[in-house]
């Protein structure tokens, strides 16, 4: 099976390809939010061959292709209703998630969990069947004492270190709130590794695009990675009907970060751990760095994800190799 | 890799090989876990990375404490194993002799996955060097997980506090934790006891520096005749016992888990006190 290559995942459109449907039972109208993203946009690409596609950003969606309707409205707005009324929505693909560590936390808060509760309150209303939400493996936070491998049942003490992903985890336990609440609904939460690709412009992408990333001397942590395609196989995978839970959703495997920077051809700077952090913490408020200080944690401990119940239950399984996914990020 | 480094591990490799003597090669060679493309298994162990970084313990092993080896066949060839071992010498060299022990002379070798403290990772370079040669954080569930795979599991039910005792308690053991016989009832593995003598003499703690160990987060800071703890050219005795199997469930009361954990508890001073009795000087 072939799926659009890593190369042309630009947004332009693409030919509708002749493969029978990926499961039955597909729902036939799949609301997704922040679809504008890159990794919104890898997965409209792949689900409006399969499937009619609505999408709800507050940014315009360039290079849409013509059968996907958007709504370029704001996820808190009232407005938001008017994608359900006027679509049949069975289904929805919740990625409108922002994490920019340069934003007011105020304002990303007040986005994520505010737009989170409006858009799952519209799905109960609207008689939605199936609810999709992205969050993320970082949920659990990078810590010295964790396990090699982190099942779906670790506390989420991300924010014990990180305040920054405090609204990730709110919006990941709302929805598991949501999930016990709404028998009715099949909830999927989805905690995908690092997402990387030619096109995503996340933290861990950032930081593996930097020729000369700094690094803490003398720490190694296993890293996981999945290519920006995979993450969004996997959302479409998790609309399979019965597919309902947390899922942990891993990559082609591990490997020490100092394999993937010399895959890269990067060249790191080890800087001693207790320097790392307060120099890193000036770069970033002098505007000079865009790694933010906290996430030292993440090139420092593991955290790593046990993926196997998303295999079992969904047959999840990804398409790039290791080595494939960690040169997309280019 | 760079081309300096590559041939460092070359060097150390062959080094290795050398020490092993004859016939090392080709047993390290039946070495292989699952590795990926990158040559590290989930775990993040290297094999070829563990062949390297040996050398210099091996020498520690075959050069400073000549380790003895006294019924390394009780080890089981494959299967899920938990072996159980005293603690003692101020820095663990009990764990890596025993590591390399199984690597070294034991044909096919084994790789042990010694159970580290959770401060390890926090330590730089070290964390990097256990995670490579395939030593975990002792969470039970990573314990768990490499039990289900079959591997085997070195721990030190004593812990540090096994480790860091002052030398007037030497060959005395202090009261095993349970953990490791939850996990052996859990998962059917047998237990092999192991005996390490001759490290409670190579570093004798005179006391411990408590205030500065809390103060660099260190679990001690033992000061000994050579201030720092250096270990002295002790010899190494290292006896296994008999594998001792477990039947019953491992959310039996306390007081059920102590009974079995003691037996394992005196396996062990069993072979402490043979291993002390059969041996005729500490340093040879």
């Amino acid at each position: 099976m072939a799926w659009p290559s890593a190369s042309t995942c630009s947004g332009e459109p693409v030919t509708p390809s002749a493969e029978p449907a990926l499961f039955p039972g597909m729902p036939r109208t799949v609301l997704v939010t922040g679809i504008s993203g890159h990794l919104g946009r890898a997965l409209a690409k792949q689900l409006h061959t399969e499937t009619r596609v609505v999408g709800i950003d507050r940014r315009p969606f360039a290079g849409k292709p013509k059968d996907i309707d958007h709504y370029q409205v704001d996820v808190r707005k009232m407005r938001v209703e008017e994608a359900f009324r006027r679509h049949p929505v069975e289904a929805l693909i919740h990625l409108g998630i922002m994490h920019d560590p340069r934003m007011p936390f105020s304002e990303a808060h007040s986005f994520n969990v505010l737009g989170t509760h409006k858009i799952l309150d519209l799905c109960e209303r609207h008689g939605v069947r199936k609810v999709v939400v992205l969050s993320s493996a970082n949920v659990y936070g990078p810590l010295p004492d964790n396990s090699n491998f982190l099942t779906e049942e670790t506390p989420l003490m991300a924010a014990d270190r990180a305040s920054d992903v405090r609204d990730l985890i709110e919006v990941d336990m709302h929805a598991q709130s949501y999930m016990w609440r709404h028998p009715e609904i099949e909830t999927v939460i989805l905690r995908p590794v690092n997402i990387v690709g030619p096109t995503v412009r996340n933290a861990p992408s950032n930081y593996l695009r930097l020729e000369r990333p700094l690094t803490a001397m003398g720490f190694d942590p296993m890293i996981q990675l999945i290519h920006e395609e995979d993450a969004a196989r996997a959302l479409v995978l998790a609309l399979k009907p019965g597919v309902r839970g947390v899922y942990n959703v891993t990559g082609p495997g591990e490997v020490p970060l100092s394999t993937i920077l010399r895959e890269l051809g990067r060249q790191p700077i080890p800087v001693p751990h207790l320097v790392l952090r307060p120099l890193l913490a000036r770069l970033f408020e002098a505007g000079l760095s865009g790694f933010p200080p906290d996430e030292v944690d993440h090139i420092q401990y593991l955290c790593v994800v046990d993926g196997s119940r998303a295999v079992r239950d969904f047959g999840w399984a990804p398409r790039y190799s290791l080595r494939e996914t960690i040169r997309s990020v280019s | 890799m760079t081309e300096r480094t590559g041939l460092l591990r070359e060097r150390l490799k062959a080094w290795t090989y050398e020490l092993g003597g004859p016939g090392t090669r080709a047993r390290l060679d039946k070495l292989t876990p699952p590795a990926n493309e990158f040559g590290v298994d989930p775990y993040g162990f290297d094999a070829e990375f563990t062949v390297a970084a040996i050398a210099p313990l091996l020498w520690l092993y075959k050069k400073w404490f000549r380790v003895q080896l006294h019924g390394v066949d009780n080890i089981p060839s494959e299967g899920r194993v938990l072996l159980v071992s005293n603690h003692s010498g101020q820095l663990p060299f009990d764990a890596a002799m025993i590591e390399v022990a199984l690597l070294i002379d034991r044909d096919p070798p084994r790789v042990a996955r010694a159970l580290v403290e959770k401060w390890v990772p926090t330590l730089p370079f070290v964390s990097t060097f256990m995670a490579r040669c395939g030593q975990i954080v002792g969470t039970p569930e990573n314990c768990r997980r490499l039990l289900a795979a079959d591997e085997a599991i070195l721990v030190f039910p004593e812990g540090v506090r096994g480790l860091n005792k002052p030398f007037r308690e030497r060959y005395r053991l202090k009261r095993f934790g349970e953990g490791f016989m939850r996990l052996a009832l859990e998962s059917g593995a047998p237990i092999v006891p192991v005996g390490v003598v001759g490290a409670e003499e190579q570093a004798p703690q005179l006391f411990d520096l408590k205030p500065l160990a809390r103060l660099l987060a260190f679990p001690a800071f033992p000061i000994t005749p050579t201030v720092l703890p250096f270990p002295l050219p002790t010899r190494y005795h290292i006896h296994f016992g008999q594998p001792l199997r477990f039947a019953g469930s491992p959310d039996d009361d306390d007081a059920v888990l102590d009974r079995k954990v003691a037996e394992v508890q005196a396996a062990v001073q069993a072979l402490l006190d043979r291993g002390l009795a059969e041996r005729k000087h500490v340093f040879w």
